[in-house]
């Protein structure tokens, strides 16, 4: 009943609508990146290098005679992974500090809170360095570190939002109605944070994106033979000045891939709010008020 | 099915906000708690349902059917809650959540404590909001708490209450937040669901002219002190306290006299 309700809502906004046409074309690419690219990403061709744009290289190819279009396929999968990934790590972090840090005891409280101030001032690539000087460079010190970073970045906004939900009225309402604990945290208290939590978890998969691209591009993520977004943009910026088109495609991906996260997150945060959703079902929903 | 409080005292940081306070509630008995604001009435009815604030603790005895709330796990005291005892806050704006459907919010005490799969939670919960007379129940509990009046809301808060059949049901100034008219309406509804149901009420109030339309007995209290108890026509009609003199004056004052003739 709510379901169709809330994506048909989703797909009324024009945020909404582009988020989500851009995260599914993202998604898509990397399964079908999965199973067939129009050439072998790592293929090198000497005598083809350079290409512009033309038939059947669609996008051209980069220095080594390689198919563009082909590496930003492969690489939509290191996005989708990275971005699912960290965005799964920051979400379990997220949740149980806010958790920790809103509805436990005083003093395990106040302790959540100072370790969560600790943990904000290490900015996201300090903590990629950080893993990656132990355990060597891969996707995973990005999925890691970016997840680390964003997910005391939800902690921190979530738990104010969970106190404040956790004294309002309904939620007594809940208790009084014989809900346990853990039945008014999972029917009151996460609704109730999820616009504030969508936000911050959508802003963190499209950092996560940047994240990948730019640990990759200093040598903290991805290694060289894995294709990235990240990597091919570093490969193709040294020649900047004599392929500038080239560089356009990697650019652009991650430009879009990170506008559409941030838009999905907005579109979902209005979406699911149903006293936001007046605007736009105001005139269908509308009955007169019967005066009770 | 009764209730039996004696000597309850409830202390936040030390201090005694609710100080030996003793009533009884009989089965079928419809008894007010009257007082002004900060006289520990609606603290007592929280107390009851295991539901004070952190920071506050309960001492002294509150027996239902012969069971001590006191001191009764949370585990224990949450199967009550709602089942056997229900309770409607003062102000349904913010007693409901404003994210979830009005139907879902009625039937969630159903579905907690009898088991009812989703689908049967959505036709009991039109079957609730019928009973307690809301305007076309199928579609009104598809819409959420904004789309509602003031008075619809706190219809939905008594069904919310009573959609388990509780055996007493607490009613902290359901009508306060209400406009006059829209008061007496639900006055009306809270009295007749009550009787035909044969439940207990304790009616928390500090308007003696409300709760002389719904209660039997009332107990009047003071700085968390019980000042007067007993039959309520007899505290309209022979006020032994200053206080219930004074409620009594407060409830008379307010009716408008055309002409200004006694």
């Amino acid at each position: 009943m709510t379901r169709p309700g809330w994506f048909r809502r989703l797909w009324a906004l024009s945020t909404g609508r582009f988020g989500i046409i851009v995260v599914a074309a993202v998604g898509l690419t990397a399964v079908v990146a999965m199973f067939w690219t129009p050439f072998d990403p790592q293929h090198v061709d000497v005598d083809e290098r350079w290409l512009p744009p033309s038939w059947p290289h669609v996008l051209g190819t980069d220095g080594s005679g390689r198919d563009i279009l082909s590496l930003l396929m492969a690489g939509a999968k290191t996005t989708v992974w990275v971005a699912l990934g960290a965005g799964l790590v920051a979400t379990a972090l997220g949740l149980v500090l806010a958790a920790l840090g809103a509805l436990t005891t005083r003093w395990v409280r106040e302790s959540v809170a100072v370790l969560v101030d600790i943990l904000i001032a290490f900015p996201v690539l300090l903590i990629a360095m950080m893993i990656s000087s132990v355990w060597g460079g891969s996707l995973w010190v990005v999925i890691v570190s970016v997840g680390i970073g964003f997910g005391v970045n939800i902690a921190r906004v979530t738990r104010p939002e969970l106190r404040r939900v956790l004294h309002s009225d309904f939620v007594l309402a809940g208790r009084a109605a014989g809900l346990t604990p853990f039945q008014n945290l999972w029917r009151h208290l996460l609704p109730g944070v999820a616009p504030v939590f969508i936000v911050q978890l959508s802003w963190g998969m499209a950092v996560a994106v940047l994240a990948e691209a730019g640990l990759s591009y200093l040598g903290f993520g991805a290694p060289v033979t894995e294709p990235s977004w990240g990597l091919l943009l570093k490969d193709l910026q040294a020649y900047i000045s004599v392929h500038p088109l080239t560089v356009v495609w990697p650019g652009l991906a991650i430009t879009v891939t990170v506008l559409g996260l941030n838009l999905l997150g907005d579109g979902l945060r209005e979406a699911t709010d149903p006293t936001l959703s007046r605007r736009t079902a105001a005139a269908r929903i509308h009955q007169p008020e019967v005066i009770a | 099915m009764s209730l039996v409080v004696r000597d309850l005292v409830v202390s936040i940081d030390g201090r005694r906000v609710v100080d030996g306070v003793s009533f009884d509630v009989p089965d079928g008995a419809r008894v007010g708690l009257i007082g002004e604001s900060g006289s520990g009435k609606s603290l007592t009815a929280l107390a009851v349902l295991g539901l004070l604030p952190a920071g506050a603790t309960a001492s002294g005895s509150i027996r239902w059917n012969d069971v001590e709330l006191i001191g009764l796990p949370d585990r224990a005291l949450a199967r009550l809650r709602g089942d056997e005892i229900g309770i409607v806050f003062q102000e349904p704006r913010t007693a409901l959540n404003p994210i979830r459907t009005v139907g879902r919010q009625i039937a969630e005490s159903v579905r907690i404590h009898e088991g009812l799969s989703r689908k049967d939670a959505a036709a009991r919960a039109i079957a609730e909001a019928e009973r307690v007379r809301l305007p076309d129940p199928a579609a009104l509990v598809r819409r959420y708490p904004h789309q509602l009046s003031g008075g619809q809301r706190q219809r939905v808060a008594i069904a919310m209450a009573l959609a388990c059949r509780p055996r007493l049901l607490i009613a902290d100034e359901p009508t306060t937040a209400l406009d006059v008219t829209i008061q007496a309406d639900v006055l009306e509804l809270l009295r007749s669901l009550v009787t035909e149901d044969g439940m207990s009420l304790v009616f928390i109030t500090h308007d003696l002219a409300v709760l002389s339309q719904i209660a039997t007995h009332a107990v009047v209290l003071e700085d968390g002190r019980v000042v007067e108890s007993g039959p309520l026509t007899r505290l309209l009609t022979a006020p032994a306290s200053p206080v219930t003199r004074g409620l009594l004056r407060d409830a008379t004052a307010t009716l408008w006299r055309p002409g200004g003739a006694g």
